[in-house]
């Protein structure tokens, strides 16, 4: 009520969501815009003028186009059979509670940091080479590919749907059960509307992550398939055509912009706020067919993402047809004494410092861009805000090559001589988890109703305060989320190897690649039991994650 | 509550000033490197963390598949009085293509691991200082392609055909003996091939059917390959792990490999084998030479030390510990074999060879070629 407070307030303008805006900003500004255009300067101006042969070499090739079209259709297809697969398993996953549910939604996320060398070795040893999986032939390609998709993106889907899901709130569907409708015309009409946002931000995530698809399609796909990613690689790495691959790499970002920006301005209308829903919802299966369910998908998880997991253990864990540690026996020792040997605790010391540190960078780069982009929907609102939220979404889909390139023509001078330092390393990684994290908390965020935030901040609270008090609580969970996500995209390393000239950091995906670089049956062994291995450190973080986000909002 | 979410920033906040404290401390070392690379003052504070970053530095930048054995690099570094540092940047093709772009500011001293099939890519860039390292004389001279001596061959092996023994065993077949063999019909299925666009194997079995064949009639030999039931995969990995028999559950007892991967599958094996399970074609000009050389890079800021270590590079020490680290033949003749590399490595009298600057002129054509023939 007293009049003199505002004026005083409005001497410092700068709203701290704005300064928190900064954070993500300056980040993209120093790390992704800086090296793209040093890169696409360098490829498109090469003596201060610039040739048009690229568009010549795009639009005119028949093989060109084809690789453009495969790339949107395959990426569609793996996007929806991965949310077939994912909504019926979410739906039981965010309404039952059963023994092992935990240790389900841990192992689903294990293959999300597992190379594609070893994703391939993992299905051949699971299928053999000659197998069929779901009547198809696992030989063809194209199945490869999609399984592979499927396998990688599963989890992430089952995360964000499971998520949300949970907090929808029984009591609308209980209600058009009581006035007559049956099951499936609550879910058409009641639950799938309601689950939009999660669905969507769910299926845009996954389209992107499959739409720049790389090691899967170069490796699993083999040479007759090949997406916009694997052509830039092809032609920046090996055919030194950096003109085309800078743009292809510019049709890929451009397409991504679009489609984000599309995506966010439909989805800025937030979800329902149910906070405390999801003790009441979840349940133990009672009858029958619950218990069928509930066994259906546990079954189903099992056989899609975990037996190649575990046929690669057996694998490592075999040697002449009998049990045997000897692989994992030879990885500590250094038999050619060679100067890039990694011991294995030096490897999973390096990749869990590594992850760590991405994950923080991430989370906090993440945090404030969603609080920005939240801010900035409810408060100022206009046209130039909403490009914020699309080019947040962009690392995921910017070609590794191309970046990578662009980072050593530009970071190569102090203050900012980053080229071969050890930092780049984690930074590298913390841009392509960070759109995960957003992606992640932002329904969340935006899920919290703008009167709770005024009403606090009318009670005196600071914008800190309130994000500590309010929306920190709220989102702690989706927090979690993403902070898996950004985790495991740093131990997996993706793209990330090739990102850098990097000096010796022995992490467990370089360890991996060393071994299979050469000939040799112990080399093969090694390489499976150092997968294992980053198995169960996968494992180990997703636990250690969970945990400290218990143990730090217990009670609320 | 509050507390808790206290605690949760808190521990963040520790969390994270950990994580850039142990990344610090590790970066140190190599930020000081880097520093005394270019001959920078201020190295007091990093003598504490690592005596011997007050050594000068000489950085190697290479592709991934280098390796060398720990001692000879501790032995030498005290030997020539430097540092040396390794730089792995990618793959063969990926690690020049950097080199090149940074040429104006370059990440290292020397680069090591240019092949033939990229010499003319690399020599264009105009890169490399000349020099004429001690040992060059101990060289074969048909391995030497720059007169001018800015790239110096390091190393040498043949690709070529590998084969499953025990296959061709089990089946009652004759193993093949040329590139012939491989589109007569009792080779149907039987071959698995890198497609060259992303593979540097691959690429140098093309150029050794562009070298059995000539440039107009590869394309029908890979025609009837392709007719014959060949099979492409985009690395040497996937080949080798994933669908050759001797090294996988895959179904192709035939695979382009090198000449000396017989040897790695005899040094790799636990129950030292007394033959290797494969065996490889290399006669009637059906093996690719592959010669890498490596060169001391522009912009060096310490040319003499450069040039020491190049000589290190063609020294017999460590062109003898070149073949058990990276499985290739030492370029420097009196350098000696190890004893699996004498038995069972092999090595082609009459290799197929093709000029660099051909394939430099005509690398993309016959790229596209073979793609547009062989993948559609």
């Amino acid at each position: 009520m007293d009049r003199k407070y505002t004026p005083v307030e409005k001497k410092f303008n700068i709203h701290p969501y704005v300064l928190a805006g900064l954070v993500p900003t300056c980040f993209f500004l120093l790390f992704y815009f800086y090296p793209l255009s040093g890169i696409f300067l360098k490829s498109f101006f090469p003596e201060g003028k610039i040739s048009f042969l690229f568009l010549e070499q795009v639009f005119a090739s028949t093989r060109m186009m084809k690789i453009i079209w495969f790339t949107f259709w395959q990426a569609g297809l793996s996007t929806l059979l991965t949310l077939v697969c994912a909504l019926p398993c979410a739906f039981v996953l965010s309404r039952y509670t059963f023994k092992g549910k935990k240790t389900i939604k841990i192992l689903a996320s294990i293959p999300f940091v597992l190379p594609a060398v070893v994703v391939a070795a993992a299905f051949q040893a699971c299928f053999g080479n000659n197998g069929f999986f779901f009547g198809m032939k696992i030989e063809n390609p194209l199945v490869l590919i999609l399984y592979a998709h499927v396998f990688y993106n599963f989890s992430v889907m089952l995360r964000i749907i499971t998520g949300f899901w949970a907090t929808l709130q029984g009591r609308i569907k209980e209600a058009a059960m009581v006035l007559g409708a049956n099951p499936f015309q609550v879910f058409i009409n009641i639950t799938l509307p309601l689950l939009k946002p999660a669905i969507s931000a769910a299926c845009v995530l996954v389209f992107i992550f499959c739409f720049s698809s790389f090691g899967i399609i170069l490796i699993l796909g083999g040479p007759s398939f090949s997406t916009i990613e694997a052509e830039i690689y092809r032609q920046a790495a090996h055919l030194f055509n950096l003109p085309l691959a800078s743009f292809l790499s510019l049709i890929q970002i451009g397409f991504t912009f679009c489609l984000m920006w599309i995506y966010t301005s439909f989805t800025k209308k937030a979800a329902m706020f149910a906070p405390d829903a999801e003790k009441t919802n979840l349940k133990q299966p009672v009858f029958l067919w619950e218990k069928i369910m509930v066994a259906g998908v546990i079954i189903f998880i099992l056989l899609l993402c975990v037996a190649p997991l575990i046929a690669l253990v057996v694998k490592s864990l075999t040697y002449n047809d009998t049990f045997s540690l000897i692989f994992y026996k030879a990885l500590f020792e250094n038999k050619t004494d060679s100067i890039f040997y990694i011991p294995p605790f030096n490897a999973i010391k390096f990749s869990f410092l590594f992850a760590v540190t991405a994950l923080v960078i991430a989370l906090f780069t993440g945090v404030c861009a969603a609080l920005f982009i939240r801010f900035c929907d409810r408060k100022i609102n206009n046209k130039w805000t909403s490009l914020f939220d699309p080019i947040f979404m962009l690392p995921l889909s910017t070609s590794a090559v191309t970046l990578g390139f662009g980072i050593i023509i530009t970071l190569d001078k102090p203050p900012l001589n980053l080229r071969t330092s050890i930092f780049l390393i984690p930074i590298a990684h913390a841009l392509v988890g960070f759109p995960f994290v957003v992606r992640a908390i932002l329904p969340a965020l935006r899920s919290i109703p703008e009167n709770l935030t005024d009403a606090a901040s009318m009670l005196g609270a600071s914008p800190l305060k309130i994000f500590k008090h309010i929306d920190l609580p709220l989102i702690s969970k989706a927090l979690v989320a993403g902070a898996i996500f950004a985790f495991t995209i740093s131990l997996g390393e993706f793209g990330a190897t090739i990102f850098t000239a990097r000096p010796d950091t022995p992490t467990i995906p370089v360890a991996i690649y060393r071994f299979l670089g050469q000939p040799g049956a112990m080399n093969y062994g090694q390489a499976m039991a150092i997968s294992a291995i980053l198995m169960i450190v996968t494992a180990l973080g997703f636990v250690a994650i969970e945990k400290f986000r218990k143990e730090s909002s217990e009670g609320f | 509550m509050k507390i808790k979410i206290d605690k949760m920033i808190k521990s963040t906040i520790v969390l994270l000033s950990l994580c850039i404290a142990m990344i610090s401390l590790f970066a140190c070392s190599n930020q000081a490197q880097d520093q005394t690379r270019k001959q920078d003052q201020t190295q007091k504070q990093a003598t504490a963390i690592d005596k011997s970053v007050a050594m000068p530095v000489i950085t190697i930048m290479t592709h991934d598949s280098f390796s060398v054995s720990k001692e000879l690099i501790v032995k030498s570094q005290v030997k020539l009085g430097v540092k040396i540092v390794i730089l792995k940047s990618g793959d063969a093709g990926e690690a020049l293509n950097k080199a090149i772009l940074s040429k104006n500011n370059p990440l290292a001293d020397i680069f090591y691991g240019v092949d033939n099939t990229f010499l003319s890519r690399a020599l264009k860039a105009d890169m490399f200082v000349p020099y004429a390292p001690e040992n060059i004389d101990s060289v074969d001279n048909a391995l030497k392609l720059d007169s001018e001596n800015r790239l110096n061959p390091v190393d040498y092996g043949d690709v070529c055909l590998n084969y499953d023994i025990k296959w061709f065993k089990a089946n009652d077949k004759d193993v093949p003996t040329m590139l012939e063999d491989l589109i007569k019909p009792g080779y149907k299925d039987l071959l698995v091939v890198q497609n060259p666009a992303t593979s540097s194997p691959g690429m140098a079995f093309l150029l050794a059917t562009i070298s059995r064949f000539g440039q107009d009639g590869y394309i029908d030999y890979w025609k009837k390959l392709k007719a014959n039931g060949l099979l492409v995969t985009n690395g040497w990995k996937e080949a080798y792990w994933g669908k050759f028999t001797a090294a996988s559950e895959g179904n192709r007892p035939i695979v382009v490999s090198y000449a000396s991967s017989p040897s790695a599958e005899v040094f790799y094996s636990e129950t030292k084998l007394t033959q290797a399970p494969t065996g490889v074609v290399i006669e009637n000009g059906s093996a690719f030479r592959q010669i890498e050389f490596a060169g001391i890079l522009k912009g060096t800021k310490n040319l003499s030390l450069a040039k020491k270590t190049m000589d290190f590079i063609l020294s017999k020490d460590f062109q003898e510990d070149i073949p058990l680290q990276m499985f290739v033949f030492p370029a420097n003749q009196t350098a000696q074999l190890p004893e699996v590399f004498e038995k069972y490595a092999k090595i082609t009298t009459v290799p197929a060879l093709i000029d660099p600057q051909l394939i430099d002129t005509k690398r993309d054509i016959w790229i596209r070629e073979w793609t547009e023939n062989i993948l559609q």
